[in-house]
């Protein structure tokens, strides 16, 4: 059973009720990959053995007697933002370090329900705020396509956990691109939902208008079955949308003929390097083959989404974090001289240095007299941005474009330059500022490393999105190459 | 009207003198705002990137938007659900409370207020 590791999570489900192999020993496989490769990667921030092997035992009892959901014994992971009742939460922090969830996410709660089990937390740039997740208080994650470059961020843990197949699937957040991008430089599938399709109660707070749950896997249909289990109404989550969900999985084989794709034309300039406009084009000929219609769709104010984004993002940040104060959880200072210092000390001790600079970017432009000039103003070009995605729609299905405008870059290589490193998120930050649902899809290598393909839908979107993606999966291979050394 | 050129010229004007450089002061002004204590070598740093990251953020200033309504939530039209007022949590203080630097007699310590 040494193989079980090269199972996609939609064969290890239907393994697991055919009872082919048992949880037990498709978790002890997964475990053993985790402990072998976390010292090269450090994509864990904990790892839930004990716990896991539990659960696992429990799965093969309901398994055995007819029982279990969609997931029964099928292994996962938790970017370490979503809370999990009794393990640690420290959304990549100092500050939450200390932090054992009292309550578990509803995203978690549901994949519980549905039989799956966590084999851990995945690391990530604190508090989500990275794109490379060097911003980890635990160190950066290595991309296992390269162990010095990055693997994105701020989900790089979950993105590189399963580009090394230490774990068929995992969650993540995307605020400004944290599941796409690195599901791109990892060479993996990745979905960012709808903004209010998934609950984000028990999800650690970033920023509140844009932060929505997903999920990184090998491919489309395993991302179809995973964001069914977590999908739908919660009351928990005020901005939760009342809407059915639909069987993501049974919408995955309808044919693309007479699809209406459109082409971000504004994503194809000369900030996208060569090769990976290669292979986009290249993607963009198999949608072709496969009976897609074609066309560039201009959306003019999207160049200016990293901008806003950098305006709302830490603007709401400012206010959230505002709740990390040293006094009910969390981090707090040695020997506080009085209740001021107990909170700046400890916040200027526990939160790292692109958290602060956050914290202070939206203090800023929430400040009086800066106010207008800034966050109201970045809040009507977010919906000159939305407008442009809402008249697109009207005119295609789909748009396509690149991921990121080059593959993975080196660790270090832009940690001292912020602009430089918010301009990764060129690409991905329009879907997130006018709420509708991307995904990326592995569509190819630039000197042997992974290059991803952006579909972006329209609100509530996602059963098509990942139809889109599944028959482009079907021609091509892309999505199952495995790093040197991981198959 | 706009094309990532103006974004990517913006970046590279960094390098030039910036239109708006925040003064020292003016840094510790916004930590104390925030909450946030800096060491003095932290100012310097948060001076030289807010500055480049407020210039950066200035090509909104550029966009057209007279008579466009401010956009605070991606799904329009959705209005605050309200539930009934009935009691649906138990009190685990003592659980929550674990996760408190400290804590006495249910009550979460912090250095005197009130001399």
């Amino acid at each position: 059973m040494s193989e079980l590791h090269k199972r996609t999570l939609t064969e290890l489900a239907a393994g697991l009720r055919a009872r082919k192999f048992s949880s037990v020993e498709v978790v002890r496989a997964f475990l053993g990959r985790i402990e072998s490769r976390q010292g090269t990667l450090n994509a864990f921030v904990s790892v839930t053995s004990g716990q896991a092997l539990a659960e696992a035992a429990g799965a093969d009892r309901a398994l055995a007697s007819g029982g279990g959901g969609a997931l029964t014994g099928v292994p996962i992971a938790h970017k370490d933002l979503f809370c999990t009742r009794g393990v640690r939460t420290s959304c990549g922090s100092r500050m939450l370090d200390n932090f054992v969830s009292p309550y578990d996410a509803t995203v978690v709660a549901r994949l519980k329900a549905a039989g799956a089990i966590s084999l851990g937390k995945t690391n990530m740039d604190e508090f989500a705020m990275g794109s490379s997740n060097e911003n980890s208080y635990y160190g950066p994650v290595r991309n296992p396509w390269n162990v010095q470059l990055v693997p994105g961020g701020s989900s790089g843990g979950s993105a590189a956990a399963v580009a090394a197949r230490l774990v068929p699937g995992a969650t993540g957040t995307d605020t400004g691109g944290s599941i796409r991008q690195p599901a791109a430089l990892c060479g993996i599938t990745g979905i960012k939902p709808t903004y209010g399709r998934v609950s984000r109660f028990g999800m650690v707070a970033f920023a509140s208008s844009l932060d929505q749950g997903g999920v990184l896997t090998v491919s489309a249909a395993d991302a179809a079955l995973m964001l069914r289990e977590m999908a739908g109404f919660d009351p928990n989550d005020s901005t939760s949308v009342e809407a059915p969900v639909p069987d993501y999985v049974a919408a995955l084989d309808a044919p693309l003929a007479g699809l209406k794709v459109g082409l971000l034309k504004e994503f194809f300039d000369k900030g996208l390097e060569a090769g990976n406009e290669r292979r986009i084009r290249e993607a963009l000929q198999v949608f072709e083959k496969l009976g897609a219609q074609l066309r560039e769709v201009s959306l003019p104010n999207l160049p200016l989404s990293v901008p806003t984004y950098y305006v709302v993002a830490p603007a709401e940040a400012s206010s959230n974090l505002a709740r990390f104060d040293g006094v009910r959880y969390g981090y707090r200072c040695k020997e506080p001289r009085d209740l001021l210092d107990l909170y700046q000390r400890s916040r200027g001790e526990g939160f790292g240095a692109e958290v602060k600079r956050r914290i202070m970017t939206g203090t800023y432009v929430l400040s009086a007299g800066y106010y207008d000039a800034y966050y109201l103003r970045a809040q009507k070009v977010r919906q000159l941005i939305t407008d442009d995605f809402r008249r697109a729609f009207a005119e295609v299905d789909v748009l396509m474009g690149p991921m990121t405008p080059t593959a993975a870059f080196a660790i270090g290589a832009k940690t001292d330059d912020p602009i430089a490193m918010y301009l990764n998120d060129i690409y991905t930050i329009g879907a997130n500022l006018a709420g509708v649902p991307a995904m990326s899809v592995p569509c190819g290598f630039v000197a042997g490393l992974p290059v991803g393909l952006q579909i972006v839908g329209p609100h509530f979107g996602e059963a098509r999105l990942l139809n889109v993606a599944h028959r482009y999966q079907l021609e091509t291979d892309w999505h199952t190459r495995v790093p040197q050394g991981y198959a | 009207m706009y094309d990532f050129a103006l974004v990517f010229s913006l970046h590279h004007a960094h390098r030039r003198t910036l239109a708006m450089a925040l003064t020292r002061e003016q840094i510790a002004g916004i930590a104390a705002l925030a909450r946030l204590n800096l060491t003095p070598a932290e100012i310097p740093v948060y001076q030289e990137s807010l500055s480049k990251i407020l210039d950066f953020v200035g090509a909104l200033q550029r966009a057209r938007t007279e008579g466009v309504t401010p956009m605070s939530h991606p799904l329009p039209g959705l209005s605050q659900r309200l539930r009934p007022d009935v009691v649906t949590e138990q009190d685990r203080h003592e659980e929550h409370q674990r996760n408190a630097p400290q804590v006495a007699a249910g009550l979460y310590l912090v250095p005197k207020v009130i001399e």
